[in-house]
């Protein structure tokens, strides 16, 4: 083998990108193109990789009614008592909403190609319904299984009638007509939680609401002052990644 | 399909293994060019300490992991089954773009023992050939500690490795891990400092007669500059490490140690979001040509090239060559063909403890940092009448505790509504647990091939894994969990769930991205598919290198053995290969 004299491939309409304009081809990265890179690193001040928000006001993706729907399951699933606010105020409801408006509501990242078919419980989820599908269709038929039930909605059902109803449909002892109860539930639960717990930028955990009554500090970034202080209460108040954008913004 | 002019070197996969030859083979003054499927990340942009922090981005939604649109595996638990694919990643995490999955490793930086290279000699003459189950098809590597042990060194050096050295140069040193091999060199940087579980689990197990030691971390303790000029900083512990990327540069990866070095050499060119199709291979089929692949723009490109390493993850390194038509297919029926043969996964076992009155504060934490005993790993303990081979790793290593993963509770709580967050509330900061991950031996129906019903957005067939735990691998799982429950015990928790594996391998809960196998090394090219140098048979021009070439997998994480076996494939190629390019048979 030869060594070879240094020489640019020579590409066509391929661009070789060199550093100083690599910051320009970063701020698209969610639809990046290919490029070829040569040379040192360099490195735009004040560049980043934000996450995914949306700032719009109003419901983005369920409509009024199906948003109250959402809002009643998301209050039974983290009831309001003195640990803290409901799922609803701490904007569970909200978070879910701006995730199916998201990436995430057509599960634009995941392999959909079918053919689909039911596995193994080990196999994993084969449904062929993306999360926007999942709750326009699961919100329907529960509604229209309380409607025939009971002639109601569920957020005219009592609290401990939505309970007992949420209970049954975890427990899949309840059947409704064109949707799978039980795996409803589970999507509802699981994005529920993830509302609650994730960072408030997106929307749900209000004011760090999870966090402070966890005592989880959050965005924090360096313990090294703290690793040594074993089993002690650092009364640490939580920092989010919100914060830090409102700074940037201000 | 447009024909680029030919370079010296083509490097598939920019990750640790890809990064560290091209970095290698551009110092040997080569024309380089290295080809990644996903973007191009840095740490300043990409892991920006004002976003980084972020559970549901990088956790949940898998930010930093290979999107399954773009490729993924079916999966199966054995030959009787129709394989389906896996629509979002669960068992394991396979990465994407520069530094691959070693952007969200955990650090985790154990070497292989001695013995685990020449496995199946050391077992039969321990214990006689008899005594190995039938069902295990262990194999020896083809290599021994002696040629392995100079290539871990350069790695930890490159990486920052810290730790506390337990055998050093055959000295055993106390406070480091007695069971390790004999180092030539010291970590080079020192044990990180431990929260509180790691330590009341040391001190237990010290009681119990047992020997812990700081879990050997590529997060570097202290400000380190590796031998490339590349400077990390120290570990803050801030516990947005498995799953993240690292914005303190303390975490070693392909972007924090090698990139930097290797991006400065003029004769070293990156290509990103494009992907590997094939490699090409002339009418003999025992010449590697070079490779094409797509862009983004879906433009095919040749990129003709005197000499190809394929240094992807452990499945493309496999379905590469299944695609090349590069060695034979593994059939398990006919026990013919190696490509796809032992492939191998990781035993994850777990011990939870729930006190009372104990504040561990889990958010300080990373992904390597914590204490271990290797009483019960490997062959580091008499295995004669046990009916199993193998042990793990036995370690408390907390990560992190951002709570949409980290919400312990214990048994029979509520999964909603007012009892289970009084219940949740309780115990977040209260509980621990111990982990052993602990090893995977192969068997003769664990094999990777194409799925025949699924196809990627290029209309190539998906891997499919068929897999499922070997009946030695539960008996070994519960065998060392119950050691693990006996040290908890000790630690006197108000209650604790012990779980060991049982069952079938299931893709949904996340286990360890520890796939290794499908391309194993070995001494015979009827076992194996490559050499103790990582050079395919009968394709000399052609190296596959990372954990894909493992022959099965012991109690330990992978990355210390991958990076060693990426700069000893370099290393070899170099010293004999570039002088008299051909098999070598002689090195």
């Amino acid at each position: 083998m030869r060594k070879r004299a240094k020489t640019l491939p020579g590409v066509t309409r391929r661009q070789v990108l060199t550093w100083s304009t690599l910051g320009v081809a970063a701020t698209v990265s969610q639809v990046a193109d290919a490029v070829s890179l040569k040379g040192s690193p360099g490195w735009t001040p004040f560049s980043d990789n934000p996450p995914e928000t949306y700032p719009q006001q109003g419901w983005l993706f369920f409509t009024d009614a199906e948003a109250k729907t959402i809002e009643a399951m998301v209050d039974r699933l983290i009831p309001a008592d003195d640990l803290s606010v409901g799922g609803k105020e701490a904007g569970c409801a909200v978070f879910i909403d701006r995730q199916l408006h998201g990436s995430y509501g057509t599960f634009e990242r995941l392999y959909m190609q079918g053919p689909f078919q039911q596995g193994t419980t080990e196999q994993g989820d084969q449904s062929p319904l993306v999360p926007r599908q999942r709750y326009r269709k699961g919100i329907a038929a529960l509604n229209r299984y309380v409607q025939q039930t009971s002639n109601k909605n569920f957020t005219d059902l009592t609290p401990p009638q939505q309970d007992e109803l949420l209970h049954a449909m975890e427990a899949g002892k309840v059947h409704f007509s064109d949707f799978d109860a039980q795996s409803f539930f589970l999507e509802v639960l699981n994005n529920t939680m993830e509302g609650f717990f994730a960072d408030p930028v997106y929307g749900g955990n209000r004011e760090m609401v999870s966090w402070k009554m966890l005592g989880f500090p959050g965005a924090r970034y360096d313990y090294r002052d703290y690793i040594e202080r074993h089993n002690e209460d650092l009364h640490f108040e939580p920092i989010s990644i919100a914060q830090w954008k409102a700074k940037d913004e201000s | 399909m447009k024909k680029l002019p030919k370079t010296d070197v083509v490097v598939i996969g920019l990750g640790w293994a890809g990064s560290i030859i091209a970095n290698e083979l551009a110092d040997e003054g080569l024309e380089v060019v290295g080809i990644e499927r996903g973007p191009w990340r840095d740490t300043a942009r990409d892991f920006n300490i004002g976003t980084v922090t972020d559970e549901l981005r990088y956790v949940m939604r898998e930010e930093l992991m290979l999107r399954t649109r773009q490729n993924t595996c079916t999966m199966r638990n054995n030959p009787s089954q129709t394989a389906l694919p896996m629509r979002t990643w669960g068992s394991f995490h396979p990465g994407n773009g520069t530094g691959g999955a070693g952007n969200h490793w955990a650090g985790i930086t154990f070497r292989f023992q001695p013995e685990e290279f020449r496995l199946k000699s050391h077992l039969t003459e321990r214990y006689g050939a008899s005594a190995i189950p039938d069902e295990l098809v262990l194999q020896d590597w083809g290599t021994t500690w002696e040629e392995m042990e100079p290539h871990y060194m350069q790695f930890e050096r490159v990486a920052g490795t810290s730790g506390r050295a337990g055998n050093l140069n055959g000295e055993k040193r106390p406070g480091g891990n007695p069971f390790e091999g004999a180092r030539s060199g010291d970590y080079p940087t020192p044990p990180l400092r431990q929260p509180y579980a790691p330590t009341l689990f040391a001190d237990a197990a010290k009681n119990l007669g047992y020997q812990p030691f700081p879990v050997p971390s590529s997060l570097v303790s202290e400000a380190y500059t590796n031998p490339y000029g590349v400077t990390m900083g120290p570990c803050t512990f801030c516990g947005f490490c498995t799953n993240y990327g690292c914005a303190n540069y303390s975490k070693a990866s392909a972007i924090t140690t090698v990139l930097p070095a290797l991006m400065r050499k003029p004769n070293f060119t990156a290509y990103t979001n494009s992907e590997v199709l094939q490699v090409l291979t002339d009418s003999t089929g025992k010449k590697a040509t070079g490779v094409t692949y797509i862009d983004s723009s879906g433009d095919e490109w040749e990129q003709p090239a005197d000499l190809v390493i394929v240094a992807a993850f452990t499945f493309e390194n496999v379905r590469l060559m299944l695609l090349s038509g590069i060695g034979e297919a593994y059939d398990p029926v006919t026990n013919s063909g190696t490509t796809g043969r032992n492939y191998a996964y990781q035993t994850a076992n777990n011990v939870t403890l729930f006190f009372d009155n104990k504040n561990f504060n889990p958010f300080i934490g990373a992904g390597a940092v914590g204490m271990g005993i290797d009483e019960f790993n490997n062959d580091n303990f008499d295995h004669s009448g046990l009916g199993f081979f193998g042990g793990g790793s036995i370690r408390v290593t907390p990560i992190g505790a951002a709570p949409i993963g980290y919400r312990p509770l214990p048994p029979n709580t509520p999964k909603w509504g007012s009892k289970w967050k009084q219940t949740l509330k309780d115990n977040y900061l209260s509980t621990m647990s111990i982990g052993c991950e602990a090893s995977s031996y192969t068997t003769r129906t664990n094999y990777l091939s194409l799925d025949p019903n699924y196809k990627d957005p290029h209309g190539r067939p998906l891997l499919r894994i068929t897999f499922d735990f070997a009946q030695n691998d539960l008996k070994m799982a519960q065998y060392c969990t119950n050691k693990v429950a006996e040290i908890a015990k000790v630690m006197n928790p108000r209650e604790m769930i012990v779980k060991p594996m049982t069952g079938h391998w299931s893709s949904v809960p996340y286990q360890s991205s520890h796939v290794v196998g499908g391309f194993i090394m070995g001494a015979d090219p009827r076992t194996s598919s490559v050499n103790k140098h990582l050079q395919v048979w009968d394709v000399p021009n052609l190296f596959v290198v990372g954990a894909s070439a493992f022959p099965q997998n012991p109690g330990y994480n992978p990355t210390g053995t991958v990076g060693a076996l990426a700069f000893k494939a370099a290393h070899d190629i170099r010293r004999y290969y570039l002088k008299r390019p051909g098999e070598m048979i002689s090195a």
